[in-house]
């Protein structure tokens, strides 16, 4: 069947086979990110953006991404790495098999609640499985990145070199804060 | 001491690429041409092939091959990534024609595209000559069913295995009249535990891809713990010599030690063998479910003596493994079992620890986090938890009085004295945490809702002594950065990293001026792999040493260059200085010099082995809120404190801990192993087996005492797998002082909690 979908911006044109699964689709035209972790829909990890709502892959046909527009993390660079710095300054990332999922549904999440509290964090990435982490370093790199959020809202910034207190060089994350927030 | 890159919560080196989804595992990196490979796999446990045909299935288009039981070498082998000679007794065949599970391989097949595998795969009639199966291990011993009957089976090691007994692997060690001291007790706790055969679940399937290089030699990129292990083993297999073979691996998606067993690699590599073409095979989660490499299953039968005043004077421990289809690491994880609890009560007067490993018609089992020491804990921890109930003692305070000490020689443990231990500081601390002596033992809430506290206690150890080997090589290039080359496998850890800041250290340098290089056969040097919680411990110190040898050479050439002696200066992390006036030859001009007319190597590698495996030890405490009408238990807060010596990264130690304490909360109250009568089992997708989410784990607090190791790298011990080892016993506990009940087998769900164990008993 001919299909029309938009990837990341590029728009592509193609036949596929009916019974071509979305993840599939996705990874042979490069989004590598997209990750196989499950046959029954548990785990999460083929997550990616259709038309802006956070899907697993894995149960999409291809056929129904037509007219589409998907997101991958391929596409998301700048707002993975934001956010993924902050995952990544708590050691969370372990494997990181699980993190493009993870990252493309905590983005969903923040574009949804851009204020979550604990309980509504946990909920939301329920669908997504780890088994390095134990889930409480993302919790505390979600956290941490939703602070340094509302600091950037409130334009409250201060250099990095002066508030590295945590013994370790200035991070990426801490670069960002000190790119963005200066006035 | 004053340190600057070791005992920081650094990032881990490759955390950013991982972050962003770059294509850094096995399926992203690899040419899409390749064979697709799978294997057709048994419906019965036990059965011989009588016939098999698949010329129907060669005849779609695109199939390159099938391949039988009489296509390949009838040579015996082992999976197990061990160090040679293994313990694991070489008992599989590639493919055999007896099949011994549900999921043993039958016949492989290769094709262009996977549709095409997938039809073949079905097209291959077989006719079986259904054998009785063996499915119960309590029965396995000496049963008329013989798992093994085959003549060319083989035990390189002495460790009690017997085919035609349908024994693996059986000992008995101790020291002093266990009986006697027993019978002297005033109180012995006799009970029996029983854990399940759980899976590793790493989020990455097993997964390989292999093809043949420029100058014909078989190149093997897979998800692996262990490449030299794996180099072995497919020439055993193939019944190549390893000079034709290479095995690299790229960023790993999780192991904690399914990927120290060669589950995937086998097949593909026959084929790009036979067929001279690259192929690939990926598990998919069923697979990974059912025909892989689980924990161990173990009934441990446990006495513990003691006397009213509390003091734990004899401990007999017996444990029955259950080792599946095929024997590997069988031998080996059970020995954990004993070794790797008894020395936690260092006042012992006799102990006997004694074993038998069955083989039996299920999955075969393998190595998982904990290696036994996992069953091993949650019997005996549980069993003085007993102990201290039946003496009407806080187990706390039992505990103060009976665990062992720094500087004490610790029972079942080679003789090695504990030369560094906090067991006490972390048991004093954790009780802190979590207010023990206000909340033990429980409190009703009047909802229908109880809270209570459960305390276990665990220890590890840091490699295996005498036979682990951990190497570095470390090279200074010319701008005056290093890279690090190592054997090892960082599967998510953080290895590269943390080894990344022991060099830095050494050589007085950011890490960001270690590159550091994986693991690849032929240009890493010789390191058995990350397994046995040996990384930080056992390369770690390879990694010091070389680092040291290399400020040597760096020295050398600094004189050289500054015309003086190696008297008259002195290495600093920028270069070489001469002490009299203060002049430098930085690291630049040295690594120049050493590239024009220079005899001077500024490359060093270093092995290391450790005759000793020094235990990281750690107190996890739990409070819990159990529903007595639904039997759900909930987390309210889990509190581990960890002894693993210095802490060389406090971010990914916590990570680490965090992780296994998740896994251990799976094992300990969901994650479950069933077979039906046939042996089918059920639990073959993660909607079956259910791991924990975000919503079951609860509150994770984590901190360390840290003691010093000296024969540590900086002091350091092991974390990777004693993170797993107190959630069962402390939840167990907790769940006890809810309810009264003990359970003894796992996992403790809320249909047991309610409504009995499965013979509907509520036990005593």
């Amino acid at each position: 069947m001919k299909i029309a979908v938009t990837v990341n911006g590029k728009r592509i044109e193609e036949d596929v086979p009916c019974d071509l699964l979305l993840i599939d689709f996705l990874r042979t035209h490069g989004c590598y990110s997209v990750k196989r972790g499950c046959e029954t829909s548990n785990c999460g990890l083929c997550t990616v953006m259709m038309d802006g709502i956070p899907v697993l892959s894995c149960s999409v046909l291809t056929v129904r991404a037509d007219g589409c527009t998907v997101e991958t993390l391929e596409g998301l660079k700048e707002e993975a790495a934001q956010f993924g710095a902050f995952i990544a300054d708590q050691g969370a990332e372990q494997c990181g098999f699980c993190n493009p999922g993870l990252i493309m549904n905590a983005i969903a999440l923040f574009r949804e609640y851009p204020d979550p509290d604990e309980e509504t964090i946990r909920e939301y990435l329920a669908g997504n499985l780890c088994r390095c982490s134990g889930y409480e370093g993302q919790l505390r790199g979600i956290q941490a990145f939703l602070q340094w959020r509302r600091k950037g809202d409130a334009k409250h910034f201060q250099d990095p070199s002066q508030r590295d207190d945590r013994g370790h060089q200035a991070s990426h994350a801490d670069s960002l804060l000190y790119q963005e927030g200066r006035p | 001491m004053n340190l600057k890159a070791v005992s920081k919560p650094i990032r881990k080196k490759d955390a950013m690429a991982l972050v962003t989804g770059q294509p850094v595992y096995m399926d992203d990196m690899i040419p899409g041409n390749c064979l697709i490979v799978k294997v057709l796999r048994s419906p019965h446990a036990n059965a011989v092939i009588e016939d098999i045909e698949f010329d129907r299935a060669l005849k779609i288009p695109g199939i390159e091959a099938v391949y039988t039981w009489k296509d390949v070498p009838d040579k015996r082998f082992t999976m197990a990534g061990q160090t040679y000679p293994e313990p694991s007794p070489y008992d599989r065949l590639i493919l055999d024609r007896h099949l011994r599970y549900v999921g043993d391989t039958v016949a492989i097949v290769a094709g262009d595209t996977e549709k095409a595998v997938d039809q073949a795969l079905k097209l291959i009639k077989v006719r079986y000559r259904v054998l009785e199966a063996l499915l119960d291990f309590r029965v396995a011993k000496d049963n008329a069913i013989l798992v093994h009957p085959e003549e060319n089976w083989e035990s390189l090691c002495p460790v009690g295995a017997d085919n035609k007994r349908n024994l693996c692997a059986s000992q008995v060690s101790g020291h002093g009249d266990v009986e006697k001291v027993l019978s002297q007790c005033d109180v012995v706790v006799d009970q029996t535990y029983h854990t399940k055969a759980c899976q590793q679940a790493m989020m990455e399937t097993f997964r390989t891809y292999c093809s043949i290089d420029q100058y014909g030699r078989l190149n093997i990129l897979s998800s692996t713990q262990i490449v030299f292990h794996v180099r072995r083993i497919i020439s055993n297999a193939l019944g190549i010599p390893k000079s034709r073979i290479r095995v690299a691996k790229p960023r790993i998606g999780g192991g904690f030690g399914a990927k120290q067993t060669v589950v995937a690699e086998i097949f593909p590599a026959f084929v790009t063998w036979k067929t001279g073409k690259p192929s690939k095979m990926i598990f998919t989660r069923e697979e990974s479910q059912t025909a892989s490499s689980p924990r161990h299953e173990m009934e441990v039968h446990v006495k513990v003596g003691a006397m009213k005043d509390g003091r734990i004077r004899a401990v007999d421990l017996y444990t029955l493994s259950n080792t599946g289809a095929y024997g590997e690491h069988g031998p080996t994880t059970v020995g954990l079992s004993g070794h790797k609890s008894i020395p936690l009560y260092g006042l012992v007067e006799a102990h006997r620890f004694a074993y038998d490993v069955v083989y039996s018609n299920i999955m075969s089992a393998g190595a998982y986090r904990g290696y036994g020491a996992t069953q091993g804990i949650f019997a005996l921890e549980s069993a003085v938890n007993e102990l201290a109930a039946r003496l009407s003692m806080d187990p706390v305070k039992l505990r103060m009085m009976n665990m062992v000490r720094e500087g004490q020689v610790m029972p079942a443990y080679y003789g090695e004295t504990a030369g560094s231990c906090a067991l006490n500081r972390c048991m004093e601390r954790a009780g802190k945490m979590i207010g023990w002596d206000e909340k033990y033992p429980f409190q009703d809430l009047g909802n229908g809702k109880v809270r209570s506290v459960g305390v276990a206690m665990a220890m590890q150890g840091s490699g295996i002594s005498g036979v682990d080997v951990g190497s570095a090589t470390i090279k200074m290039n010319e701008e005056g950065y290093y890279t690090l080359s190592i054997g090892a496998a960082d599967m998510g850890t953080g290895c590269d990293t943390i080894l990344a800041q022991m060099a830095a250290e050494c050589m007085e340098c950011p890490v960001e001026n270690i590159a550091v290089l994986g693991a690849d056969t032929d240009s890493s040097p010789y390191d058995s792999g990350s397994y046995a919680s040996s990384t930080t411990y056992v390369t770690g110190k390879a990694v010091e040493k070389a680092c040291r040898k290399l400020k040597d050479q760096i020295v050398a050439i600094g004189a050289e260059l500054l015309e003086a002696s190696l008297e008259e200066v002195q290495f600093e992390g920028g270069g070489v200085r001469r002490l009299s006036d203060g002049k430098l030859a930085t690291l630049q001009d040295i690594g120049t010099r050493s590239m024009c007319g220079s005899s001077q190597t500024l490359t060093v590698t270093e092995s290391n082995s450790s005759p000793t495996s020094p235990p990281p030890f750690m107190v996890g405490m739990v409070e819990i809120e159990l529903d007595k009408d639904t039997g759900h238990v909930e987390i309210i807060d889990y509190v581990a404190v960890v002894d693993c010596g210095t802490v060389i990264n406090p971010n990914l130690a916590r990570v680490q801990t965090e992780g296994g304490l998740a896994q251990g909360i799976g094992m300990a109250l969901y994650e479950n192993v069933q077979y039906n009568e046939r042996g089918r089992l059920y639990e073959n997708s993660l909607m079956q087996y259910k791991i924990p989410t975000r919503l079951d784990v609860g509150k994770l607090r984590v901190e360390f005492e840290s003691s010093y190791e000296p024969t540590g790298p900086f002091g350091a011990k092991s974390i990777g797998e004693i993170v797993i080892n107190t959630p069962s016993p402390a939840l167990a506990h907790a769940i006890y002082n809810a309810t009264g009940k003990w359970f003894r087998e796992l996992p403790i769900t809320p249909e047991k909690i309610v409504m009995g164990d499965k013979d509907g008993k509520i036990l005593p």
